[in-house]
């Protein structure tokens, strides 16, 4: 169905006055394809895809449809589909005639219209609503509405930007089942907009992870919750745990990690060397609590805050050395235990510090970690 | 808005308040008084023109002699008002239609986007309703004389373009910056081109601005007298600029009969005003002074 | 554009054009430039230049004949004596009256509706109205002699005092909507935030409120004045053409329409814009020393 075998993006950047929102994006989609755009607030990501709609101008670069250069069309003549942050539904239009609009633009049969249209409201299951005005759905119908409208033209390519934030948290898994079904159903390409990592994951072929402009890391769901490409990512993709350190041996990717008076063992990710400065990422979840006591990375601490999550629980605790832990355990655990932690040297990842900026390191994990 | 200025302090001591209502009402008073006399005066000099219309003969008396319709009929044949009221609102449509189809599209590319010279641009169409009507009139209509478009109809629906534009452009911005910028782009992903986002999005979604604006055109129109008065020629006069001539030449005609034009104009102006009022806030009529350029 | 990257060609054209918002939405505006340069701008600057031609005398002759015949020259003083104190009366008038009636009340609708009446009565049935109603026999002064207030009836119209009252009846009501527009404008709360911290009404009026509204009310100075200083109806019809109402615009008028002299009625009507452009620009220059922002009203 799709009109192209492969898109490129060929150093797009924008600038906004001085100031750089999106810097050379180099990325190509493959026909049937879902990517995910990720990032923190901010970081670009609406930019990089209102320049690929075509709505947003490009101060450098360029978009190749196959072999024909598209950055120079108007967003109408693009073909492609996009779906709203705030869904951007045609308030004085019913339903139905907001999911036909992009029919009727292609003037379209009508017979032909009707049919398509009629399949949309189906396959978006809002048969009993066609006939009512946007401001009589709600937020979860609406939203549907808006991803009925833009794929029901078949679009080559269907961007999002951020198409759930404005749901509550239920209906949001429920619209992501949704979205990944209608992706698979019409063999749609999609880039997706998102600042929720778990989001990206559970939906994307692909993940592109930006961050002040620039793409950090491009790979599979699998690749950025193992491997993310530097401690940013890491950051970004869950890793709460990030503490300074320092190299102290460097044994192929085996590195033996000071920080903070604690010898730590891990995986190298990227260049290091002996006595670098390093940054060691870790997720909660993969701190052990109670593990046997000669096993590498243990360490005695004492739990200070205990926040209860359903089935798990997540901590904090101090290492005698004093370093601060996040952790996530199913044990009972309660503040003022003194308990026995262990990391396993496969999931410590250590990276390489910034040279130029090592004061950013945030102070709490991301809100996206949770 | 809220429903009340003088909120009492969070503890309201028993002094301040005694304090603010003795204070008050005599200010209220002398407000109220204030409005009611000019009401009062406002009443006195539209009904002695609506008395006079109607009276037999009126004078130095309180009340007229006795009570007619014919100076209706006289003004009628007299100032020839079938033929001044159809010019008056083929006029007025004219200038409603053309500077409507003048001012949104402006309105909205002023609205909605920044571009080199914007200021300027803003600036020189804000400067037909910063000066009077006579300053730029007086080249105007010669300019006008010049072409031959003046003395006759097309002249006098130029002349009050261009208080109109510029008019139609302040009342429609405030509209426009309504309408999510989102609307349109979603409308561009959906395939449609700038004109058709123009006719089925944003002028949908512009009715009631459009209609406000209109009506606001319209009386402004229909009241114009400078920028009528300066392009009309005998067969193009509006009803404002017959009634000014009926009133200079007053002495050759009955008085009744001026006043019996002026009733008719006044009626024909609060049909107006009541329709106006359906589709705007009276502030509207005046100006639409929030969005003016902040300098 | 400075510092695009090495090998990395700049944007296509069209991109770094859209990028200083220059793209086809702006044909949009075309028509309306079309209108205003040939409808307000070549009119104007023929006029100018045409101010500059005299029928006889070099090019700033007219400018000298306004000048130097007092007759002529008065005209701009009769205008601002008009203008002046009637724009200024009616904003000041509707200050209190305003402020009096913000918030909501029963039959504010119908007040408000009411004073839209003059304004769309317009100049010219104002002053037919005020003919019949002030006139030596028309009923002013009759309550007046009803009531022995007078001894004989009081002269207020064919003088100066005509022309004003046309411009009250007309320009109040406009005032009072602007100035009651830009006091809803403002946020209530912040007087009561004043009435906390211990401020009696007059102080919250002359420190909170007034503050905020002076812009608002330097804008409806400038509009009132604008309606007032064309003033030319109401001029001819209630008040003295010849003698202490002759304003400006009537001797513009009378230059081109009495004696055919265009040149000579295009410079009265460059001096008499020129004149109310000064006195707007003052209002505005003093404008902008007040505070213009957002004032978390409504609008
Ligand atoms: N119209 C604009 N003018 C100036 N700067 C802008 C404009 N739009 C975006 N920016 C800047 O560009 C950067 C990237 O913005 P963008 O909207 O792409 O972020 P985002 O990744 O979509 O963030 P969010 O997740 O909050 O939507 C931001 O720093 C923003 O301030
Ligand atoms: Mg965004």
């Amino acid at each position: 169905m799709s009109a192209f075998s492969r898109l490129r993006l060929d150093g797009v950047s924008r600038r906004f006055g001085g100031q750089a929102a999106l810097t050379e994006l180099d990325l190509t989609i493959e026909s049937g394809e879902f990517i995910a755009l990720l990032g923190p607030s901010g970081c670009g990501k609406s930019t990089a895809l209102n320049c690929l709609a075509g709505l947003l101008p490009l101060t450098q670069g360029s978009i190749w449809q196959d072999e024909r250069r598209i950055d120079t069309l108007p967003p109408e003549r693009r073909g492609f589909g996009m779906v709203f942050q705030s869904y951007a539904l045609f308030p004085h239009l019913t339903v139905r005639a907001n999911i036909a609009f992009g029919l009727r633009m292609r003037r379209l049969p009508r017979e032909e219209t009707r049919r398509r249209t009629e399949e949309a409201v189906r396959l978006v299951r809002l048969e009993d609503h066609v006939d009512k005005l946007p401001g009589q759905l709600s937020g979860g119908q609406q939203q549907r509405v808006a991803i009925a409208r833009a794929v029901v033209f078949e679009p080559s390519l269907v961007l999002m930007d951020e198409p759930l934030s404005n749901l509550d948290a239920k209906l949001r898994l429920e619209m992501r089942t949704e979205i990944r079904r209608l992706h698979q159903s019409l063999g749609l390409t999609t880039v997706y907009v998102t600042h929720d990592q778990e989001e990206a994951l559970s939906l994307a072929d692909r993940l592109v992870v930006l961050r002040e402009g620039r793409v950090q890391q491009i790979g599979s769901p699998r690749e950025l919750h193992n491997r993310p490409a530097n401690w940013h990512v890491a950051d970004f993709m869950g890793y709460r745990n990030l503490w300074r350190g320092r190299v102290d041996r460097l044994d192929g990717n085996r590195a033996t990690i000071e920080s903070s008076g604690q010898r730590l063992l891990g995986e190298a990710v990227g260049d290091l060397r002996t006595g670098a400065d390093t940054m060691v990422a870790v997720r909660p979840e993969d701190i052990r609590v109670d593990g046997p006591g000669e096993t590498p990375n243990a360490m005695s601490a004492i739990i200070e805050v205990v926040e209860y999550q359903g089935r798990e629980l997540a901590a904090e605790a101090r290492t005698d050395t004093g370093m601060l832990l996040h952790l996530r355990t199913e044990q009972r655990i309660a503040p003022g235990d003194q308990v026995k932690l262990a990391i396993d040297p496969q999931r410590l990842l250590v990276y390489p510090a910034d040279a130029a900026r090592r004061t950013d390191l945030p102070a709490s994990g991301s809100e996206a970690a949770r | 808005m809220a429903t009340t200025t003088e909120a009492p302090p969070t503890r309201p001591s028993t002094t301040t308040e005694r304090r603010r209502r003795i204070t008050a009402r005599p200010a209220a008073w002398i407000v109220w008084g204030v409005v009611i006399f000019f009401f009062l005066n406002l009443l006195g000099v539209v009904a002695s023109v609506l008395v006079s219309s109607f009276g037999q003969r009126w004078f130095d008396t309180w009340l007229p002699d006795g009570y007619t319709t014919r100076w209706y009929g006289r003004a009628w044949d007299e100032f020839a008002l079938l033929q001044v009221i159809t010019v008056t609102l083929q006029v007025s449509v004219l200038v409603v239609g053309l500077s409507l189809l003048i001012g949104v599209p402006a309105a909205y590319v002023l609205a909605r986007r920044s571009f080199p010279g914007k200021r300027v641009i803003f600036l020189v169409f804000l400067l037909p309703i910063l000066m009077p009507p006579i300053t730029y009139g007086i080249p105007l209509a010669t300019v006008l004389y010049k072409f031959g478009l003046a003395g006759n109809m097309s002249g006098v629906v130029l002349a009050n373009l261009v208080p109109s534009v510029p008019f139609v452009i302040l009342t429609m911005t405030p509209f426009i910056e309504q309408i999510d910028p989102r609307m349109e782009s979603a409308a561009r992903m959906c395939g449609a081109g700038l004109r058709t986002v123009f006719l089925r999005v944003l002028t949908p979604l512009l009715v009631p601005g459009i209609l406000a604006s209109a009506i606001l055109v319209l009386v402004r129109t229909v009241g114009m007298f400078e920028l009528t008065f300066l392009t009309a020629g005998p067969d193009s006069q509006t009803l404002v600029v017959a009634l000014y001539y009926s009133m200079s030449a007053s002495g050759i005609r009955a008085q009744q009969s001026v006043d019996a034009m002026a009733v008719i104009y006044t009626s024909m102006m609060l049909v107006l005003l009541v329709v106006a009022l359906r589709y705007v806030n009276p502030t509207q009529l005046v100006a639409r002074v929030k969005d003016e350029p902040e300098h | 554009m400075s510092d695009a990257g090495p090998g990395r060609p700049l944007a296509h054209w069209q991109h770094r054009l859209a990028e200083r918002g220059v793209d086809r939405q702006l044909w949009l505006l075309v028509p309306a430039l079309i209108f205003v340069v040939a409808l307000f701008l070549y009119p104007f600057f023929y006029g100018l230049t045409l101010s500059f031609q005299p029928t006889n005398g070099g090019p700033f002759s007219d400018y000298a004949r306004f000048f130097s015949d007092a007759y002529e020259r008065g005209t701009i003083w009769i205008t601002l004596r008009i203008a002046l104190p009637a724009a200024l009366l009616n904003v000041l008038a509707a200050v209190p009256i305003a402020y009096r009636m913000r918030g909501r009340f029963r039959g504010k609708r119908l007040v408000t509706t009411l004073l839209v009446v003059p304004i769309t009565l317009g100049t010219v049935l104002t002053a037919q109205g005020l003919l019949n109603f002030l006139g030596p026999t028309g009923w002013f002064n009759r309550i007046l002699l009803a009531t022995s207030l007078v001894d004989e009836p009081v002269r207020l119209t064919h003088n100066y005092w005509g022309v004003f009252f046309s411009l009250v009846i007309t320009g109040f009501p406009f005032a009072f909507l602007l100035v009651l527009s830009y006091l809803s404008g403002i946020d209530p709360t912040l007087e009561r935030a004043a009435a906390t911290l211990g401020a009696d009404w007059r102080r919250r009026f002359t420190q909170i409120t007034l503050p905020l509204l002076m812009p608002g009310l330097a804008t409806t100075f400038c509009l009132t004045f604008v309606l007032a200083f064309s003033v030319f109806p109401s001029a001819v019809l209630v008040g003295n053409p010849a003698g202490e109402t002759r304003v400006i615009s009537l001797a513009a008028y009378q230059a081109a329409y009495e004696q055919y002299d265009y040149p000579y009625a295009s410079a009265i009507a460059m001096i008499m814009g020129f004149v109310e452009l000064v006195i707007i620009a003052v209002v505005l220059a003093a404008r902008s020393r007040f505070y213009t922002g957002s004032t978390g009203g409504k609008g």
